[in-house]
């Protein structure tokens, strides 16, 4: 992949993001929160307002010219995930709010469909808390049992713990393709590959991972695979879930409404195909239209090439960071993306997100909604910086010399 | 001093710092100036739930006073929650229960009573104005 690597012109890239020329604290923003949410560049924006301005309707089943230009668009961002993730059919893109939601749906509906009392659920120790809950969730309604992969000091799951827990009673193996709040790339083929062997089906979680790597649902073989587009330059409040025909054609709708129906009698209601039986009322239609441009403007740049960037800034930010004493980054597995957690002796973590702040530099601290992962590491919470596509060396260099007035203030 | 007074030389210290470098160093002197909460009032109960950092909050009557008693892990909230105790510590039930706190606004720091940031602190504020309404209805029923 490196070898084929294109030389991204960084700067041209900051000018397609307005929101990089904020003040904060009287400083140039410095924006260190990717993880928890990516900026949107100017194509996106375009495209929202456009979309209000020249296409705002009802999709569907309208008649009339903008209902059809509206609806028009609507299935092309749903063509233009499927060939993102390289899904076999658009059908299996189904929109949702986000991976969270994605979650909740696939536990609500196959679960409730076809777990057991004593079935079991295997998820992993570095999971986001929305792939924990949902889950924990429907144990408790059906009787299941919730199992844990251990991982290692490097916050990498253990392969040979994971075996042992496999057994004919598992049902569901859910875990997170890239962690949150390591940046450790679990090695999903592998883990699906077993869960398959041991008659399981797989969901990916995909939120971290869709900005970072190239995703193919078919080469990876998940039953699911979700994602929320506002972390990957589109906008907030909708995401993806994709899964096998099969398994979505066997699973029952769970919220009820229009769009979702075929017919309805007070009798009974017989419900609409695939992907409709889980899109219930009017959906996000802005922000799913505008998602389009978002993902055209990562294959414009390469996926290689971004991840190329990103692990520049990686290295880059490491390195220089194990210059501040005291300073312990938490999660070193081999294969990362470009997020780095880190806890300093003696400081608590908000007391230098405060004052990265004041410096104008946006990062995260606390659990990063992963308190099991930090009771692991018997800690509670972290600071996070995390790089997208537009960082550069010479915020990274803004950042340590922020952190060393954080550790000098401090001290 | 009343509540006012000491709200008001709280923001003329702050008036001396232009640059937020010494605004928050001296935040931070009076977090390491608070002294550390007694163990046996680290309780849970005596938690008041924030959004990343813990904040203890131990209140008791002295005389007809109502008085604080309070600690943080995280210094710059230990630094701001005893800006509150300043404040508010040693007066009546009556006077913290109807106090208008505006010092934090004046003196720029009001995001940090904001929801985000650590809701702790606002969370702390509340809890020391229902103490006040607790025991001024606990005196007035003596």
């Amino acid at each position: 992949m490196i070898a084929s690597r294109n030389i991204l012109d960084i700067t041209s890239v900051r000018n397609d993001f307005p929101i990089l020329n904020e003040v904060v604290n009287g400083k140039q923003l410095v924006y260190f929160d990717n993880a928890a949410t990516t900026q949107k560049p100017k194509q996106v924006l375009d495209a929202l307002a456009a979309y209000y301005e020249h296409s705002n309707a009802n999709i569907h089943r309208g008649i009339h010219h903008l209902a059809e230009k509206a609806t028009a668009s609507f299935e092309d961002t749903r063509r233009r995930v499927q060939k993102f993730i390289n899904a076999p059919l658009a059908e299996q893109v189904i929109f949702t709010y986000g991976t969270t939601d994605s979650i909740n749906l696939v536990a609500q509906t196959y679960g409730r469909r076809f777990l057991k009392e004593g079935d079991e659920i295997i998820i992993s120790t570095m999971e986001h808390h929305s792939n924990i809950v949902p889950w924990q969730m429907i144990c408790e309604e059906k009787g299941c049992i919730l199992k844990v992969i251990p991982i290692n000091e490097d916050g990498e799951i253990l392969m040979d713990e994971y075996e042992k827990l496999l057994t004919e009673r598992t049902k569901i193996v859910s875990v997170v393709h890239v962690s949150n709040a390591l940046g450790t790339i679990n090695p999903v083929k592998e883990i699906i590959q077993k869960a398959h062997a041991a008659g399981a089906v797989t969901f990916v979680d995909g939120a971290q991972s869709s900005s970072h790597l190239t995703i193919d649902v078919q080469d990876m073989d998940c039953d699911f695979y979700s994602m929320s587009l506002h972390k990957i330059y589109g906008p907030t409040g909708m995401g993806v879930l994709y899964g096998k025909k099969e398994i979505l054609d066997a699973m029952p709708p769970y919220r009820g409404g229009g769009e979702m129906i075929k017919e309805v009698t007070f009798a009974k209601t017989t419900y609409n195909e695939l992907p409709y039986k889980f899109e219930a009322g009017t959906p996000n239609i802005a922000d799913v239209v505008a998602a389009r441009f978002a993902l055209d403007y990562v294959d414009a740049l390469g996926k290689e090439n971004i991840a190329a960037h990103e692990d520049d800034l990686l290295k880059y930010a490491s390195e220089a960071l194990l210059d501040i004493e005291g300073l312990r980054i938490i999660g070193n597995a081999k294969d990362k993306v470009s997020v780095i957690s880190f806890v300093i002796d003696g400081i608590h973590h908000q007391d230098i997100g405060v004052l990265l702040d004041q410096q104008g530099i946006a990062v995260r601290t606390g659990h990063h909604c992963t308190q099991p992962l930090m009771q692991r590491f018997g800690i509670t919470g972290t600071t996070r910086a995390s790089f997208a596509v537009y960082n550069t060396i010479e915020e990274v260099d803004r950042f340590i010399a922020g952190l060393q007035k954080v550790k000098r203030m401090l001290s | 001093m009343t509540i006012n007074e000491a709200q008001d030389e709280l923001i003329e210290d702050f008036e001396l710092f232009d640059e937020w470098e010494s605004k928050y160093e001296y935040i931070i002197d009076l977090g390491k100036q608070l002294p550390d909460l007694s163990e046996q009032y680290k309780t849970e109960e005596n938690i008041i739930k924030g959004c990343q950092s813990l904040v203890w909050l131990h209140a008791y009557m002295d005389g007809d006073q109502l008085k604080f008693e309070a600690d943080s892990n995280a210094i710059i909230v230990k630094g701001l929650v005893n800006m509150l105790v300043k404040v508010l510590s040693g007066h009546t039930p009556e006077e913290i229960a109807q106090a208008d706190i505006y010092f934090m606004d004046r003196i720029g720091l009001h995001q940090h009573l904001a929801q985000t940031r650590s809701n702790g602190l606002a969370a702390m504020l509340k809890q020391m104005r229902a103490y006040g309404v607790a025991f001024q209805a606990r005196t007035e029923a003596n």
